[in-house]
C-alpha cells in the first residue's frame, strides 16, 4: 500500500515537474532528425556509388544503435537527475519529514520511489524506443531482430543508472548525485569502448578495462546487450575483424550470467541504500 | 473448574492507560556536540504538554526522536502505548514539524489524500473540505501547494498534522510563520484538540500563547530536563507587595505567618504558599489595620512564565538570579 502510494506519487512528480514533456520534446527532436536523416539514406550516391537497399538496412542497423546511444542518454539522464534529488533533496528541504513521520518504514517509501522511477524510466525507453523503430522502418523497411531483448536490456541499463543515482542521493548532495551518476555513465560507456579497442588490438590489459569497468557498473555491459538485438546479424560478418573496435556495434549476445549479475547489483546497490537510509537521522 | 483465567484483554483493560508520550533516557550527539543529554519526560492522554527553552537546548531534537526521525544513542520512547521502533506507534499521530514543506506539485486536498492513505485512514473530499476549512485554507483545496505562501503552507501542515483523528499532534513551532490572526486560531485549535481529549506536545518560542494553553511545561536547557511541571508548580509562587508605615513587631509577625516575608524600607512583599485560598490577602490586610498598621497600597502579583523560564535557566546556567 504504502509502496504503491510513494510510486504513484514519483510518477506524479515527474508528470507534474515537467518531466515527462522535456523527455517527450528532446525525443521527437530526436525522432524527427533520425526520420530525415535515414530517408535519406537509400539511393545515397556515395564514392562507391549508390547504396543498394541491403547495404541501406545494413547502413541502418548501425545508425539505429548510434540514435538508440542517444535515446539511451536521455532516458539515463531524465532518470539519473529524477532520482538524484529524491532523498537527500526531500530531507534537506524538509519534504521527507511528515512523509516518515507517518506509520510507514522507510523501506517501504525508498521501495515505492524506486518502483515509480523504474516504470518512469522503463516506459519512457518502451516508447521511444518503438517509435524509434517504427520511423527507421518507415524510412529503409529494417525492424530489429530482437526489439523486446534490446529494449529489455536498455530499460535495465535505465534501471541501473536510478539505482545508483538513488544511492548517491542517500550520500551525497542532490545535484551532486545526479552528477555523480551520469559521469559514472560515461565514464563506463567510454571505458566499455576502450576495452573493445584493446580487444580488436588483441592487448589483453587495456580489454580488461572495460570487462571490469561493466563488472563495477552494469550499464555499458547492457547497453551492448541492447546493441546486439538491435543491429542487423549481417552486419558482423560485413565488418569482420573491424566490428571490435567500433562503438556501436556488438559482436556477442549478453551471457544468462552477465544478466543475472546485473539483477544481483541491483538489488546489492538499492538494499545498501536502504541501510543507509533507515539509519538517517531527518 | 475454577474460574477461568483472565484473557489478554482483560488484563490489558485492567492496567493503567499508558501515555500518549513515554520517553526516558535520550541521549543524542552530533559529533562532539551532546545535543540532548538524558532527557526523560511523559505527556498523558488529552494533556496539552509546552516543551520551552532557549535556542539549540534539544527541543526539535526530542521531537525528531520521539517521532523516530532521529537515532538516540540511548533512551526509549513509546507512543500511545506502542515502542517508536514500531511504526504503528505513529498510526494516530499527527505531527507539525519546524520545516514544514509539502509536495509543490500537489494540491492541498491531494497533500491531505496522500497523508491519509500513508496514515491508513479514509478521507472523503468533504472531509478534507472541513479540515482545510478548519484551519483557514477554505476553498483553495484545488490550488497547489507551490503557489502558498509560508503561512499558508503552516496552515496546511497543521491541517496534515489533523488527518486521521490523531489521539497525539505534535506541532514543533506551529505559529513561527503565521500573522496574529494565525496564532489566534493556532491556540484555539490547541484547546479544541484538548476538549476532544487529544494529546498536544507543544515546542514554541512564543511563552505567552504556551502559557495559556498547556497544562503542564517541560523546559530544556542544554540538552537536559531543566524544570518540569504544572503551570501551578511552576508558577505557584502567589506575591503580595504591601506599601505599609508603623509596621512593628506583630505585623511583621502577622505577615511571616502568611508567607515569606522580605522588605525594602516600607515596602513588604510576602510570597504566598500555592494553597492559600482567596481569602487569604483580605484577612492579612484585615488583622494588619487592625493591628494599627497603615496600608497604603496592596499589589497582588503573579510570577509570569517568561520570568519563571528565564530565572530557571539562569540557575542552570549557573549565574544565578539577577
Amino acid at each position: 500500500m504504502t509502496v504503491l502510494t510513494i510510486a504513484g506519487l514519483t510518477l506524479r512528480e515527474a508528470v507534474r515537474r515537467r518531466v515527462v514533456w522535456a523527455l517527450a520534446v528532446l525525443t521527437l527532436a530526436l525522432l524527427g532528425l533520425s526520420g530525415w536523416g535515414f530517408s535519406k539514406l537509400a539511393g545515397l550516391d556515395t564514392e562507391f556509388g549508390d547504396l543498394t537497399s541491403g547495404q541501406a538496412r545494413l547502413v541502418a542497423s548501425q545508425l539505429l544503435n548510434l540514435v538508440m546511444f542517444g535515446l539511451s542518454l536521455i532516458a539515463a539522464l531524465g532518470t539519473a537527475f529524477l532520482a538524484g534529488p529524491t532523498v537527500s533533496g526531500e530531507v534537506e528541504s524538509g519534504m521527507a519529514l511528515s512523509v516518515l513521520a507517518r506509520p510507514v518504514r522507510r523501506s517501504e517509501v525508498l521501495l515505492g520511489k524506486w518502483l515509480g522511477l523504474v516504470v518512469f524510466g522503463s516506459a519512457y525507453v518502451a516508447v521511444a524506443g518503438l517509435a524509434q523503430f517504427a520511423v527507421v522502418h518507415w524510412a529503409v523497411g529494417y525492424w530489429p531482430p530482437d526489439p523486446a531483448t534490446g529494449l529489455a536490456f536498455l530499460a535495465g541499463q535505465t534501471i541501473v543508472l536510478l539505482t545508483l543515482a538513488l544511492l548517491l542521493s542517500s550520500l551525497i548532495s542532490p545535484m551532486a548525485s545526479g552528477v555523480v551518476a551520469v559521469g559514472l555513465f560515461g565514464a563506463t560507456w567510454v571505458a566499455g569502448v576502450v576495452g573493445g579497442v584493446g580487444q580488436a588490438l588483441g592487448n589483453d590489459a587495456v580489454t580488461q578495462v572495460g570487462t571490469v569497468s561493466q563488472v563495477l557498473l552494469p550499464t555499458d555491459g547492457l547497453w551492448r546487450g541492447a546493441m546486439h538485438a538491435f543491429q542487423d546479424p549481417a552486419v558482423l560478418s560485413f565488418f569482420e575483424t573491424e566490428a571490435a573496435g567500433f562503438p556501436f556495434l556488438s559482436e556477442n549476445p549478453l551471457s544468462a550470467a552477465y544478466v543475472l549479475w546485473a539483477v544481483a547489483w541491483v538489488a546489492m546497490v538499492w538494499g545498501l541504500t536502504a541501510l543507509l537510509f533507515a539509519r538517517r537521522d531527518v | 473448574m475454577g474460574s477461568a483465567s483472565p484473557t489478554a484483554a482483560e488484563l490489558v483493560a485492567g492496567l493503567p492507560v499508558s501515555p500518549a508520550v513515554w520517553c526516558s533516557g535520550l541521549r543524542k550527539r552530533y559529533r562532539r556536540r551532546t545535543a540532548v543529554d538524558g532527557v526523560s519526560f511523559t505527556v498523558g492522554r488529552g494533556e496539552v504538554v509546552g516543551l520551552l527553552g532557549p535556542n539549540g537546548a534539544g527541543k526539535t531534537s526530542v521531537i525528531k526522536m520521539l517521532l523516530g526521525l532521529v537515532r538516540p544513542d540511548a533512551g526509549e520512547v513509546m507512543l500511545l502505548g506502542a515502542p517508536n521502533r514500531e511504526p504503528r506507534s505513529r498510526q494516530r499521530v499527527g505531527y507539525l514539524p519546524e520545516l514544514f514543506r509539502y509536495q509543490p506539485w500537489l494540491t492541498a486536498a491531494e497533500v491531505l489524500a496522500l497523508h491519509a492513505r500513508l496514515a491508513r485512514v479514509p478521507l472523503t473530499d468533504a472531509d478534507s473540505r472541513e479540515r482545510l476549512g478548519v484551519v483557514g485554507l477554505g476553498g483553495r483545496d484545488g490550488d497547489r501547494v507551490g503557489g502558498f505562501s509560508k503561512g499558508m503552507q503552516q496552515r496546511l501542515g497543521l491541517a496534515v498534522a489533523l488527518v486521521g483523528h490523531p489521539e497525539l499532534v505534535v506541532l514543533d513551532e506551529p505559529t513561527s510563520a503565521m500573522d496574529p490572526l494565525g496564532r489566534a486560531d493556532v491556540r484555539d485549535l490547541v484547546l479544541q484538540l484538548r476538549e476532544r481529549g487529544v494529546a498536544v506536545l507543544l515546542n514554541s518560542h512564543l511563552i505567552g500563547e504556551v502559557e495559556r494553553v498547556c497544562d503542564r511545561v517541560v523546559i530544556l536547557d542544554s540538552g537536559r530536563v531543566a524544570a518540569s511541571g504544572t503551570l501551578a508548580e511552576l508558577l505557584g509562587r502567589h506575591e503580595v507587595r504591601l506599601h505599609l508605615t508603623g509596621v512593628d513587631g506583630r505585623a511583621e509577625a502577622r505577615m511571616r505567618a502568611a508567607g515569606a516575608l522580605t522588605r525594602e524600607a516600607d515596602r513588604f512583599t510576602v510570597v504566598l504558599p500555592g494553597d492559600e485560598d482567596d481569602g487569604t490577602v483580605p484577612r492579612l490586610v484585615a488583622d494588619l489595620v487592625d493591628l494599627g498598621v497603615a496600608v497604603h497600597a496592596v499589589e497582588p502579583a503573579r510570577i509570569s512564565l517568561e520570568e519563571r523560564l528565564l530565572g530557571i535557566l539562569r540557575d542552570s546556567s549557573g549565574e544565578g538570579p539577577r
